[in-house]
């Protein structure tokens, strides 16, 4: 009897999105690929210690409040084994739109290996990665973004520092502050440009998940306990290394100051980590709530190229709960696309406009302070790969009035470094905005280019092709 | 040089020039200063084609010999362009340094470095152990090579944007965003050219600098311009250790390589692939696991350097190799500048330099005959049998 072949779904990313989308997958009797960089599944806010650490790092103390639900996904995952076609270590370096529908997935694998992988739908749960206002000292050593701290932590159980200053903006500040309190460290304050006012502003929507909103209040309340210093409405102006550590000195609502850590972790927020959408030729638009530019999906995940979904927080910043949500609506929407039955999608539908609602919340409390970015000091480093400042950014928008981001970079290496603007692109759109009149809007975004992330050695393997 | 007086200004011809690749912007530079009133309309942003995206090699070694004296005249421009139009461009001259793998290689090395000298240029042949010794970074498995002092790079994305905006200075207009839709040879001997919007552009001379896609622009006014548009794929890598001095070509073609002062190494080598509707490329699959094995093959200490980027860019091809430059034997003022392949940015100066001696005297002040736009052209009497 003919048996027709099962297409192949692909996931990027085994976080909460991609865990659930691949389990929706499963469910649904197909073997899905599931392809990350990481050697375990988790994402970033479940990534576990290695194992040789786990003894220390109980769960509880790792993940806090979202213990059990870590221990859900990961154990989930593990009842998985064998149905899901799970490659980690595995980075997807470039993809292509293949001729015949679907997608060319190219491979590189921790050992060297490389290969391709071709797929008739694609699931990006790819996540986020840091969003950061530069600010003068941003590249001392010493200072880290908050994600790298929450890496160090989680990844390596370890600390960047004993007395660390967590600054920026967002809920990620007093998160990680407080794993880092609960985990040994003294945090040397917590300074938060977001300002008390604009939180309670946002309650009406924050209260559409009224226990994370009451949560993140008893995160703070527990810091306020330990003596940490809160310093809402403030922002982190410069870094300056003196002989008792790393200074940052602030302005705001309460005057101006400064505080003194032996470590530094900054962040203001999250952003996609869309390259791979970008290569792909997905639209893209502008979120004037997010104030950054987002993939383009509809309500289930679809983006503007056929078989092609996104999951989770590069789908736009709505946090690990709404990610497993959105995996499983957008598996579900997949197997719709390919003809199977997927029941259930009306309520994830709910539940992600609920949490929808409260990711609206988030950006009202924690606006990403683009305003700023006009005012950056000249001296203040955009791009750290090539070592651009704003100053350098501003002579070559008056020299050569850019019509957009794109050509700005070629004049000045902006975003031509190993990150490839993921950090300083959307910062060299805002000068070029604010210097030019113009809305960051109507000034483009970088174009992604393949490698999406530095590619190491390779040794291509036999097989170019493989379709399960 | 000032400029001529404007009373000589109104005798000389309006210049349209198509395309503000190196090519163009350089020739509304030059014709600028010259004192011509010049147009220069460009569909997209001045540089951002082939120009701006190129390897960046500044070299005559190893360049066609019918060239050579065009690359000869344009080298002279380059350790000028701060004074000539404001910035260095980031010129270097560490020398260009061709290697050979096999003996049979070491053949055509001897043979162009007499061709090299006989046109005054240094070239230094090395066997397998001055190789060795002088470039130790190298492979050992190298049967020699041959060096060139004095050629070296400089930064694509910079030069026709300095040109453009010198040329500008000098009383040129720059239009970008701004692509001619059709070429229209008048009656009254000059030539209207239309944009978009219902622009109209008049002008005694046109000047064809549009690349890859000059082919096209020549069809337009009857001219058999056969060439294909083909894709050279790059990389770069992150910064690594300075060790690479000299800017690197393999004989055989495969990979030409330098290292950026800050260490990143910049490499070419295969090709990628040009979409359908020939404005856009994107880099091969198979060329990103070929030239970077090559390269590590080549220069042993690269082998954990990782690729941080590729591109690609779109040249235009002749069935010779060469460019087309000149005027059309059917058509005073008619000129063509294009089709430069992977060679056009050394030489796109020179070409500025001479294609105003041409305009302004009707001296090239070179021999432009291997260039003919006319060589491809099919005799009537073939063309019917
Ligand atoms: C990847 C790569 C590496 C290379 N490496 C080297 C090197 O190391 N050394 C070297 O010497 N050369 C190199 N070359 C070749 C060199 O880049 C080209 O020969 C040179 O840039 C050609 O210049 P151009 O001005 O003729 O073309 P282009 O830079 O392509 O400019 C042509 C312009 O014409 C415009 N245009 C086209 N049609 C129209 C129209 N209808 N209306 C208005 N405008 C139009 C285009 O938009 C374009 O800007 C390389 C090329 C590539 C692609």
């Amino acid at each position: 009897m003919p048996v027709e072949a099962a297409p192949c779904v692909a996931i990027i990313g085994a976080g909460p999105a991609g865990l659930r989308a691949a389990a929706a997958l499963v469910a649904a009797g197909l073997r899905p690929v599931l392809l990350d960089e990481a050697p375990e599944p988790g994402g970033q806010i479940y990534r576990r210690p290695p194992p040789a650490l786990r003894p220390a790092l109980a769960p509880a103390k790792l993940y806090g409040p979202d213990a059990s639900r870590a221990r859900a996904l990961h154990e989930g995952f593990a009842a998985l084994a064998g149905a899901v076609d799970h490659r980690p270590g595995t980075m997807v370096w470039n993809a292509t739109n293949r001729d015949a529908g679907g997608f060319r997935l190219m491979l590189h694998h921790t050992s060297g290996l490389r290969s391709a992988l071709d797929c008739d739908a694609l699931i990006l749960a790819t996540g986020a990665m840091d969003r950061i206002l530069p600010m003068p000292g941003w590249t001392l050593p010493g200072v880290w973004s908050l994600g790298g701290a929450q890496v160090m932590l989680k990844g390596q159980a370890n600390l960047i520092g004993r007395r660390p200053v967590f600054a920026g903006s967002g809920p990620l500040l007093y998160l990680i502050a407080g794993q880092y309190a609960a985990a040994g460290g003294t945090p040397a304050a917590v300074i938060d440009a977001a300002s008390f006012g604009a939180k309670l502003r946002a309650i009406p929507w924050l209260a559409a998940r009224p226990a994370v909103m009451l949560r993140g209040v008893a995160m703070t309340a527990l810091l306020r306990a330990r003596g940490v210093p809160l310093l809402e409405g403030c922002h982190a102006d410069r870094i300056e290394a003196a002989d008792d550590g790393l200074r940052v000195h602030w302005s705001g609502a309460r005057g101006t100051g400064f505080v003194t850590g032996d470590a530094v972790a900054i962040g203001h927020g999250l952003k996609p980590e869309h390259l791979l959408a970008d290569i792909l030729g997905c639209d893209r638009r502008y979120d004037t709530g997010a104030r950054q530019w987002l993939v383009h999906t509809d309500a289930e995940g679809r983006s503007s190229q056929p078989g092609l979904y996104l999951a989770g927080d590069m789908a736009g910043i709505r946090g690990g709960h709404a990610a497993e949500t959105a995996g499983e609506l957008t598996a579900l929407a997949a197997l719709a696309d390919l003809g199977r039955a997927a029941p259930g999608r009306p309520a994830l539908r709910r539940a992600l406009i609920r949490q929808d609602l409260f990711r609206k919340g988030m950006e009202r409390a924690f606006p990403f302070p683009s305003d700023r970015v006009a005012d950056l000091p000249d001296e203040t480093i955009v791009c750290r790969c090539e070592g651009i400042g704003a100053g350098d950014l501003r002579q070559a928008i008056r020299l050569w009035q850019p019509a957009d981001v794109n050509r700005l970079k070629a004049m000045t290496r902006c975003g031509m470094g190993r990150c490839q603007g993921r950090l300083c692109g959307d910062i060299a759109a805002g000068l070029l905005a604010s210097e030019t009149g113009r809305h960051v809007a109507d000034v483009g975004s970088l174009r992604g280019q393949a490698p999406v992330k530095p590619l190491p050695a390779g040794r291509a393997e036999a097989a170019t092709a493989i379709v399960p | 040089m000032t400029p001529a007086p404007i009373i000589l200004r109104r005798a000389l011809p309006r210049v349209c020039i198509i395309g503000g690749g190196i090519v163009g912007s350089a020739t509304a530079f030059f014709l600028a200063r010259g004192g011509c009133p010049v147009e220069l309309l460009e569909r997209d942003t001045v540089g951002s084609r082939a120009s701006g995206v190129n390897f960046g090699g500044v070299r005559r070694h190893g360049r066609a010999v019918a060239e050579l004296p065009l690359a000869i005249r344009s080298r002279a421009i380059w350790p000028r362009l701060r004074e000539l139009i404001g910035h260095d461009c980031d010129f270097e001259t560490p020398g260009h340094l061709k290697v050979a793998q096999t003996e049979a290689e070491l053949e055509p090395l001897a043979r162009w470095a007499a061709i090299g000298r006989a046109h005054g240029l240094t070239i230094d042949l090395l066997d397998r152990g001055q190789l060795r010794r002088d470039h130790p970074w190298l492979t050992h498995d190298l049967a020699g090579g041959s060096f060139c002092p004095g050629d070296g790079y400089a930064n694509p994305r910079l030069v026709a944007p300095y040109f453009a905006r010198a040329a500008r200075a000098e009383g040129a207009v720059i239009r970008e965003g701004h692509p001619v839709l059709a070429v229209e040879d008048t009656a009254g001997g000059g030539f209207v050219l239309h944009g978009p919007l219902g622009a109209r552009h008049e002008a005694d001379v046109v000047v064809n600098a549009a690349g890859a896609w000059g082919g096209a622009i020549a069809g337009q006014l009857g001219l058999d311009v056969p060439m294909v548009s083909l894709a050279p794929q790059m990389f770069v890598t992150e910064p690594t250790t300075r060790r690479i001095g000299p800017v690197l070509g393999m004989v055989s073609g495969a990979i030409y390589l330098r290292q950026s002062v800050r260490g990143n190494v910049i490499f070419g080598g295969g090709r990628g692939s040009v979409h359908p509707d020939g404005l856009r490329s994107r880099p091969a699959e198979d060329v990103f696991e070929r030239s970077p094995a090559l390269v590590r093959a080549l220069i042993p200490a690269l082998a954990g350097v990782p690729l941080i980027r590729s591109w690609t860019g779109i040249e235009g091809n002749t069935p010779d190799g060469l460019p087309v430059i000149g005027e059309s034997g059917g058509r005073a003022g008619l000129i063509h500048a294009c089709g430069f392949s992977g060679h056009g940015f050394e030489m796109g100066p020179g070409v500025g330099e001479t294609l105003r001696d041409l305009i302004l005297t009707g001296d090239a002040g070179l021999d432009l005959s291997a260039f003919s736009p006319d060589r491809f052209a099919v005799p009537p009497a073939i063309r019917s049998a």
